[in-house]
């Protein structure tokens, strides 16, 4: 094979296990943007609280680092169920500032939790052998974590596009993402549809968490670091579409992998140059409503 | 009557003056990153304040020091700048010491200049910052002290004679890469690729980058990042890539194993060779001392490591520095001044801080990452080159040379 094809598949490689990391911890963040309006920047605190479930579950109770993925995203699920009752309903109808305010200080207030937990140095957690090592295709080996990464993200793409597109709750949520007091008064109640997709993408943005250690290390500040690539994700994407998202991810990744690899020089440049086109074309993004 | 009263002022007056058991409370500004993605590594310099603080308050009786605490912020200058004028202006310290980031080092030089406050820097390593400003002492290293005879050792005893460079995109990145390209090249050579990785802000994900080296296919990878969060991150790019046995030998300035990360790093860093200035494992008797210390204060699976040693030697360079002046440092020049030449025995080995620039004289050891027979993962010294003084003032190399 010739070497710009070994370039170009090694690219499409990572960047696509980047990709997959980027959708899993965005997607639930897109979804409570377009349900609610609202924004919600803890949603990186959900992801760190994540990670550092799963670095206790592994480190201290010794359980696997699979099952604690599952475990840390159930977790995480329904204590956001607490944080959307008890605070962020009392704003839905609130400015963007003050709900900016609330949840960017809930995001500080959980950084300064986890130093105090865990300190500031970074966790890292032990990988079962099967995820550790290279799968060698003959002209080239892949890292099998990523390739790990690559099938969770396609199989996790896979429920949640059959959830949305053809279960009856899905329906129901598109519904009300298309047109919330028209849903509301077909019967639906959105309200509790909206707990359970806030739900769902905390879940998920702490499996995005727990998979990120591997990448790029835990440490409290995550719960801010990586909100921008995350918000880059759902504007680019479009508020609430899935599809969105994925389109989003997917670019994002691969180009930012692609950029790094071949004009390391150019730095973060690719992505907010590719943000700025897309926005300048599609203000609402790939599939946003106008 | 009115005489009596005036002559006993005086007397009262001479009598303060002369004595010399006049206690003196000495404030001194900490400025060290405590928040953000590197926040341990302001931990790692405070915690070794504190505890030499705690051991040797007596050596200065009867004066006293307080250490009034800020955070550095990121490792852009301006948070540092602010914090450093408001310690200087409200507190009114009159040492400022820490400086994790040379960003911040840079930005607070002229404010320091203006205050004529001594600023005794016990990280910050582009090697040009000590000529910013007459009031900085550096007790840490210049990335020079590891670059540039890392240069010759990868050389001739690592046999690499490819080499891609790839840097974290600030200050000491460049200054680090530019040092060892000096001596690499020096030595006969070739540098093959040189990679900026991005700000030191956020860890990146390194695997573009090392796929990027890894198809170059270089004898060895020469890294510098500001150690922290950056290294482990390193280190599972390096591992999870198979670089090593791709046969592309990773080394680098020792920020790539900081001692209180390295137990997480697992195998992929074994092999790793570093230049450096300490580890938990150096043998010798100051060391010892030292890390006994620090275990008994923070526990044993908490490690000292090179920012830990340079913060120890920092506050024991002001406590010998007071100790000269008998507690009198009001004038930063005179407190400056009285540190040249300080030198001592250090968990580093020797120590001496050069007259000429202001700049650390110390040993660098090449140190290689091994399994110890315990099954903790340690270094072996390589080779140690005594007395080694800062480079890029010595050749004049670029802003080095003003």
């Amino acid at each position: 094979m010739p070497q710009f094809a070994i370039i170009a598949v090694s690219i499409l490689f990572d960047g696509l296990a980047y990709a997959m990391f980027l959708f899993i911890t965005s997607v639930g963040l897109s979804v409570t943007m377009g349900l609610m309006g609202f924004v919600n920047l803890a949603h990186g605190a959900f992801a760190m609280a994540g990670g550092y479930i799963v670095v206790s579950l592994t480190r201290d109770l010794g359980i696997g680092f699979a099952p604690s993925l599952a475990i840390a995203a159930v977790a995480v699920g329904a204590v956001s169920v607490v944080f959307e009752r008890g605070l962020y309903r009392r704003l839905y109808k609130a400015t963007d500032l003050e709900q900016v305010l609330l949840t960017i200080g809930l995001a500080f207030m959980a950084i300064a939790t986890a130093t105090y937990l865990y300190g500031p140095i970074p966790k890292s957690v032990p990988l079962p052998p099967w995820l550790q090592g290279d799968i060698n295709l003959g002209f080239r080996a892949f890292p099998t974590y990523r390739a790990f990464l690559i099938v969770l993200g396609i199989a996790l793409i896979s429920v949640l596009w059959y959830g949305f597109e053809k279960t009856n709750i899905g329906a129901k949520i598109r519904a009300a993402v298309d047109n919330r007091r028209m849903a509301e008064s077909v019967g639906i109640n959105v309200d509790l549809l909206f707990t359970l997709t806030f739900a769902l993408g905390s879940g998920l943005a702490a499996l995005g968490g727990g998979l990120a250690i591997q990448l790029f290390g835990l440490s409290p500040s995550f719960a801010v670091l990586y909100l921008v690539l995350f918000l880059i994700v759902v504007a680019v994407g479009g508020l609430g579409s899935l599809k969105g998202t994925l389109l989003a991810a997917l670019v994002i990744g691969v180009i930012d992998t692609g950029g790094k690899y071949l004009y390391a020089e150019a730095g973060g440049f690719f992505i907010y140059a590719i943000t700025v086109i897309v926005l300048l074309i599609k203000p609402a993004g790939f599939y946003g409503r106008e | 009557m009115k005489m009596l009263k005036w002559a006993g002022t005086a007397a009262l007056a001479l009598a303060l003056g002369g004595t010399t058991a006049q206690a003196e409370n000495i404030k001194i500004g900490v400025v060290l990153a405590f928040s953000g993605a590197n926040a341990d590594l302001g931990q790692q310099i405070d915690k070794a304040f504190d505890l030499y603080v705690k051991l040797h308050a007596k050596d200065i009786a009867p004066h006293t020091v307080t250490l009034v605490k800020r955070d550095e912020g990121p490792p852009t200058g301006a948070n540092a700048k602010t914090v450093t004028t408001e310690l200087i202006t409200n507190d009114k310290v009159q040492i400022l010491t820490g400086f994790n980031f040379s960003p911040s080092a840079i930005a607070v030089a002229p404010v320091v200049t203006q205050a004529k406050i001594p600023m005794v820097i016990a990280n910050a390593g582009t090697a040009w910052i000590t000529n910013l400003s007459p009031y900085i002492t550096r007790l840490s290293f210049s990335m020079w002290h590891h670059g540039y005879p890392m240069g010759p050792f990868a050389f001739d005893k690592i046999g690499c004679k490819t080499v891609a460079v790839a840097y974290t995109d600030f200050p000491p990145g460049k200054d680090s890469t530019d040092a060892f390209k000096a001596g690499f090249e020096k030595a006969g050579g070739k540098v093959t690729d040189s990679i900026p990785l991005g700000s030191p802000v956020q860890v990146p994900d390194f695997t573009p980058f090392f796929q990027r080296i890894k198809d170059s296919k270089p004898d060895c990878m020469y890294v510098f990042i500001p150690s922290g969060a950056h290294a482990t991150g390193v280190a599972k790019a390096y591992g999870e890539l198979g670089m090593r046995k791709a046969g592309i030998k990773l080394i680098g300035p020792l920020d790539l194993i900081p001692d209180n990360k390295l137990q997480d790093m697992g195998d992929a860093v074994i092999g790793t060779i570093v230049m450096g200035n300490y580890a938990v494992d150096l043998d010798n008797a100051e060391n010892k001392a030292f890390t006994e210390a620090w275990h008994k204060e923070y526990g044993k699976d908490s490690y000292p490591d090179f920012m830990s040693a340079a913060g120890w030697d920092t506050m024991h360079a002001i406590f010998d520095t007071i100790k000269k002046l008998n507690g009198n440092v009001a004038d930063g020049a005179k407190f400056v001044e009285a540190m040249k030449g300080w030198k001592t025995k250090s968990p580093r080995g020797d120590v001496m801080i050069d007259p000429a620039t202001r700049d650390i004289v110390q040993d660098e050891h090449a140190m290689e990452v091994i399994r110890k027979p315990d099954g903790k993962l340690g270094i072996k010294v390589l080779g140690t080159t005594k007395a080694v003084k800062d480079e890029c003032k010595v050749l004049k190399i670029g802003r080095c040379g003003s």
